[in-house]
């Protein structure tokens, strides 16, 4: 069934998938069963990386770049003049356990254009999930994109397959999402995100009374914003984003550096390169509002609606707020010791474990991998006090971080002398 | 000046520990077993391994830290490091002598050290687990190897024999010389003399193959190259993730 003929349409329609960053094959642990081939791990693996430095761990395939819709950002929009073609359902299921016995991959990630209409894209694509679990007996990860303005119906039979259901918002606000893609509106997305977090709620409550009651995209639920295709904030994103992990429970929201694929469309700005440094930025604030304790308003909020590309959003918030600090390493609370700068969670870890045992200095810390360039202006510990954050006020240390980092190499980006306060501190 | 010397077995090295204690002579310096430096200053005890003392050993570090902590030290000793076993004893001399449980003191250097260790074993076994690439045989079995950088296959076949358990494979360090055979049922430790493998790449010769393999491999470096965004390349970071040690084991790095 695959064949030489496969080689071209694997180029294109991997090709025409690439753009969605989703790679997580975590979030599920699936023993493998009688017979059976295949398993999760909760944690996930990577099975390679790509030159562009992303990980590969799914086999990210489109099931078709035949698209009627014409978003104005996307690759496989209608009106691109590119080679178009589909797999048969078989190809995929026969691809990914292939691909999959000779561990080249964690699973399958399942995406597609929209070929005549929802429900029928859809169905294809539901089919092939169901012909890996059911015909193959495959026990591995899928994660599935739904089509926006599916049917209930289908998206229920996809989440009872796959082991996460996602669907993309791709624009953070609703005009400019009408704007870019006609065809398309918030409603059209958030119906079908409802329908998944109502699913993996109930399919949860259910399996409280019955073990085996069937699961329901037991990995959750994520999504993807473009970042730099329109004039949003990063305010408004990570209120988007914190909304979203509260009201809608997801997993993970992706955050996509906008690359100018249709250049000639005037609605789109004109980018020399992808704004990366932003996009990076975005995902190190994401991680404060998962696992940190930060609110988005916290990060950024009105005052400062873009974070700065200087520096990490956890020092700025620290620089913002100098009066809670110096910590003390050895009384602290665990939710203040993550708010350091230079303190992650693994460290934070340590430092709980090891302060049972005696009292900690610097030299503990940096042995544990705390990043002391950093935490040194805001902790105390056992030892002769150094000069912090309040004596120093936070121009200077964000002064000395700043001139501690090799910002030569990129001469585009000024230094800000003068630091926005927030109005509290002023 | 205290030198021991065993057999480098990690049931040797509980043993050593044994008669540490019962010779109440700590080790300057540990000589592992095949080899046999000279040795200028002092003579060297030769310990022989007894499975009783070294079970004696394994269940006292349980009894003062915990089960988890065994098999901490067991997979350091799989680093295969010159400098593992001295650091080893140690830290149980340190396990064993403590009345509380020590091995979360991460302010003793020790401690510290022993973890690092064992965090890089781990991170070489997880490698494995990344980046075995099975290749598909005429008999319809698959066959992988690899060099890791420590003797960390033990500690990844569960992982294979329930993920591939409806396949036979075997999984072999070229660099140690010795696999393990799953057979759909069991999981054998297994040494070949006449391996038809090309130790350059790991690649079976061409005549074991079977006759879609080449295809998928190609079809695999395909999805490899059609995957990557020419605007963010970044080969830094793909080095990074992705040691330029196993690029020639990866069908899509060929």
């Amino acid at each position: 069934m695959i064949s030489e003929s496969s080689l071209e349409k694997l180029k294109i329609l991997a090709g025409a998938a690439k753009y969605d960053v989703s790679c997580a094959s975590s979030g599920t642990k699936r023993g493998n069963t009688q017979g059976g081939i295949g398993n999760a791990t909760a944690w996930g693996i990577c099975h390679s990386f790509a030159e562009d430095g992303r990980c590969i761990s799914l086999l990210k395939i489109m099931l078709s770049n035949y698209c009627i819709y014409d978003c104005a950002y996307c690759y496989n929009r209608k009106s691109n003049d590119i080679p178009r073609t589909s797999f048969t359902p078989d190809e995929i299921a026969n691809l990914t356990i292939e691909f999959y016995r000779r561990n080249y991959i964690e699973g399958l990630f399942l995406s597609s254009g929209v070929l005549r209409n929802p429900d029928h894209t859809m169905e294809q694509m539901v089919s092939v999930v169901k012909k890996l679990r059911t015909e193959q007996r495959y026990n591995g990860y899928i994660h599935m994109k739904t089509i926006p303005g599916a049917s209930q119906q289908l998206v229920t039979e996809a989440g009872r397959w796959a082991d996460r259901l996602s669907v993309n918002i791709e624009i953070p606000t609703e005009n400019n999402l009408k704007i870019l893609a006609p065809d398309k509106d918030f409603k059209s997305v958030l119906e079908p995100m409802k329908m998944i977090s109502t699913g993996i709620l109930e399919s949860k409550e259910e399996r409280k009374n019955h073990r085996n009651a069937p699961l329901f995209s037991p990995s959750g639920q994520s999504t993807q914003l473009i970042i730099g295709a329109t004039n949003d904030t990063d305010h408004t994103i990570l209120k988007l984003s914190s909304a979203l992990y509260t009201r809608r429970d997801l997993k993970r929201v992706y955050y996509s550096g906008y690359i100018p694929v249709n250049s000639y469309d005037n609605r789109l700005p004109a980018l020399s390169a992808p704004p990366l440094r932003r996009e990076h930025r975005l995902y190190q604030a994401d991680w404060l509002m998962r696992f940190y304790g930060f609110r988005s308003d916290e990060i950024v909020n009105t005052e400062n609606p873009n974070l700065d590309l200087d520096l990490d959003p956890k020092v700025n918030w620290a620089l913002r707020n100098p009066h809670l600090f110096p910590v003390d390493i050895n009384t602290a609370d665990p939710m203040m010791l993550l708010r350091v700068p230079g303190i992650g969670t693994h460290s934070i870890q340590l430092i709980l474990m090891a302060r049972k045992h005696q009292r900690l200095n610097s030299a503990h810390l940096k042995k544990m991998g705390v990043v002391m360039k950093r935490a040194q202006f805001f902790i105390t510990c056992n030892e002769l006090r150094s000069q912090n954050v309040q004596d120093l006020k936070p121009e200077i240390v964000r002064q000395l971080l700043l001139d501690k980092k090799s910002l030569g190499s990129d001469a585009s980006v000024q230094l800000k002398l003068f630091y926005p306060m927030t109005p509290a501190l002023r | 000046m205290t030198i021991y010397s065993f057999d480098n077995t990690f049931e040797g090295l509980l043993t050593l520990v044994f008669e540490c204690y019962s010779r109440k002579q700590f080790p300057d310096e540990i000589l592992s077993g095949e080899g046999s430096q000279s040795v200028l200053f002092g003579s060297t005890s030769n310990i022989v391994t007894d499975d009783r003392k070294a079970e004696r050993v394994w269940n006292g570090i349980i009894s003062r830290s915990s089960e988890d902590n065994a098999h901490r030290i067991y997979r350091v000793f799989l680093s295969g490091l010159p400098d593992a076993p001295l650091l080893l004893v140690k830290y149980i001399r340190l396990i064993i002598d403590s009345t509380k449980n020590e091995e979360t003191n991460f302010s003793l250097p020790v401690v510290v050290e022993v973890n690092k260790l064992h965090q890089k074993v781990c991170r070489e076994a997880q490698r494995i687990h990344m980046f075995t690439r099975f290749q598909k045989t005429i008999e319809g079995s698959y066959y992988a190897s690899y060099a890791p950088m420590y003797d960390v296959l033990p500690l990844c076949i569960p992982h294979f024999s329930d993920r591939f358990a409806d396949q036979h494979w075997i999984i072999y360090d070229l660099k140690r010389n010795y696999g393990f055979l799953y057979d759909m049922k069991t999981v054998s430790r297994v040494v070949f003399d006449d391996l038809k493998v090309n130790p350059q790449n790991g690649q079976l010769h061409a005549s074991l193959l079977a006759e879609d393999e080449k295809l998928f491999q190609r079809l695999w470096k395909q999805y490899f190259k059609s995957i990557c965004i020419e605007e963010r390349r970044n080969d830094k970071v793909h080095r990074q993730h992705l040691p330029k040690r196993f690029w020639k084991y990866l069908p899509e790095k060929l």
